[in-house]
């Protein structure tokens, strides 16, 4: 099992580690008992992602598509953060090996869960797409 | 620069095992089965590999039959011990739950076959208890098979008390010594034993090449047909360079065992004392009864694997636990079978050394690890709960 350049980069490198004191909306998923947990913290405004922060406890790729997936949505609006699949983190990081895509879901998952507890802190109307968000429990065993 | 602190996982070639193998694949090239006279001076290489390796096991010549491994000489133990209790109505078969994979899928396929296998608990100190093997053994018990020291956290079992015990009963004792032998001495007479497995490249031997010890009268199956090699149980030419490093690295080993053991602990006290101090730290096993170069700790907060790659960042070649689960999501069975949660168990380092390695490698490694577990925990949801005391 080897990960490429550019999981090694985001794992000795991680962009965007911490936390926001003043968070709009936080996402946390996964569970140390499957040994990775990714903590997702936004900042939103005008329904655009102005900054976003992770903290993960897991393995490289947990770390590296955390990383990523920050990279992938900052700055960009909620409509565009919503397109966001593991796949295209998966791809971002030219490739995982396949005991660790369940890495990306989790990635997904943690900045889904992010906007949905934005907008139930805001109160405003969710977006059909996170409506239907549910974490997905089984991708560990996938 | 590269430490190597894996070698349980596997060791260097030593010289004298490595100039013991060219000359049998340069020189001695011949078939020890061939009549004339280059096969010839290669079976007098083979026995004498044979009875270099009897002697350092305390056995006779003709109970040492070479394997391709470790592996190999654990499956053949089990199965053979297996069918010839089972050709005596006996099916039951007791082992321990913190065996290597070897021996524990060996088990499950013999279960998918009828036969019932026993698991003894292990306890928070990594070790078996002689009285739960007692009340374990029944009328219709083949085979036990335990292992001499653990691969991943160190600890030595009760070998001599349980051979006793198997002795007693009449039922046949298996062991797989891999870890053990070369690194602390390992008598079958005095431990008595009936089976034991053994593999040169954890003493600084080849890799793919090991024995089985099998006690005189101790059924012994076939194991590969095809020839009357290994007394007509493994067919096959031998591979003469292969137990010719065994056997080299192996009387080696047992000649410097003292000194090396010593060097060895030293240099695991220092670590130990060390890594202590970092917090939330666990060191897992019995302190003393274990074998001079495995160490096994859990960091609380972080991830086995991330640390080991962090680790190999800074020139630490280090392993989370057995190499041969490494690609696996589910923490070490080992360490779940002495009780860690897997929530901790996931945070998993096996640091195994020997006399080869120095005491300033150790202080490179007591000066690196805090600061890189430190890193890792600071980005951690799980250590910010342990702090808070949520956890």
């Amino acid at each position: 099992m080897a990960y490429s350049d550019t999981v090694m980069d985001h794992f000795e490198n991680p962009r965007n580690v911490g936390k926001i004191e003043d968070a709009d909306g936080i996402g946390e998923v996964g569970n140390a008992r499957c040994g990775d947990i990714m903590k997702m913290y936004l900042k939103i405004d005008n329904d655009v992602v102005t900054d976003v922060k992770f903290n993960t406890f897991g393995c490289g790729a947990a770390i590296a598509t955390s990383s990523m997936a920050t990279e992938l949505i900052k700055g960009k609006t909620i409509e565009e953060v919503l397109t966001l699949t593991n796949k295209a983190v998966v791809e971002a990081l030219d490739g995982l090996p396949p005991v660790k895509i369940h890495c990306s879901v989790l990635a997904e998952e943690a900045v889904k869960s992010a906007l949905v507890d934005y907008y139930k802190r805001s109160g405003r109307q969710m977006p059909k797409a996170l409506q239907d968000f549910k974490i997905d429990e089984d991708a560990h065993d996938s | 620069m590269s430490i190597y602190f894996d070698n349980a996982a596997t060791t260097v070639c030593g010289e004298t095992a490595a100039q013991a193998v060219y000359t049998a694949m340069k020189e001695v090239y011949g078939n020890p089965s061939s009549v004339h006279r280059l096969g010839q001076k290669a079976a007098v290489v083979l026995d004498r590999a044979r009875s270099d390796t009897a002697k350092v096991l305390n056995c006779e010549a003709k109970e040492v039959y070479f394997t391709s491994g470790g592996t190999e000489a654990d499956n053949w133990a089990i199965r053979s011990a297996a069918r010839t209790g089972a050709l005596k109505g006996k099916k039951h078969i007791i082992s321990s739950k913190f065996e290597h994979h070897a021996v524990l899928h060996t088990l499950n396929a013999l279960e998918k076959e009828g036969f019932e296998v026993t698991l003894l608990d292990v306890y928070s100190d990594g070790l078996v208890r002689v009285d739960d093997l007692a009340d374990a053994v029944r009328e219709d018990t083949a085979l036990v098979t335990i292992m001499y020291a653990n691969n991943e956290i160190g600890t030595v079992q009760p070998v001599a008390e349980i051979g006793a015990l198997c002795r007693l009963k009449g039922v046949i004792f298996h062991t797989d010594a891999v870890q053990a032998v070369g690194h602390i001495p390992v008598d079958v007479k005095r431990d008595n034993v009936d089976m034991l497995s053994l593999s040169a490249h954890k003493f600084h031997g080849p890799k793919g090449v090991g024995a089985l010890y099998v006690r005189q009268r101790t059924p012994l199956n076939i194991f590969i047909e095809g020839g009357a090699q290994e007394r007509g149980k493994r067919g096959g030419t031998e591979n003469v360079p292969g137990v010719s490093g065994l056997a080299a690295a192996l009387t080696e080993a047992n000649e410097r065992l003292e000194e090396n053991a010593a060097k060895t602990i030293a240099i695991r006290e220092r670590l130990v004392n060390a890594l202590l101090e970092i917090p939330k730290s666990r060191y897992n096993g019995d302190p003393t009864k274990r074998l001079p170069g495995i160490i096994n700790f859990c960091f609380e907060g972080i991830e086995g694997e991330s640390l080991l790659l962090k680790l190999d960042a800074a020139g630490i070649c280090a392993s989370s636990g057995s190499a041969c689960t490494s690609g696996s999501l589910d923490p070490s069975h080992v360490l779940l079978a002495i009780g860690l949660s897997h929530e901790v168990a996931h945070g998993s380092l096996r640091l195994s050394f020997n006399e080869r390695n120095s005491v300033e490698e150790a202080d490179f490694i007591i000066k690196t690890l805090p600061t890189i577990i430190e890193k890792l925990r600071s980005m951690s949801p799980v250590w910010e709960k342990i702090q808070k005391g949520g956890k």
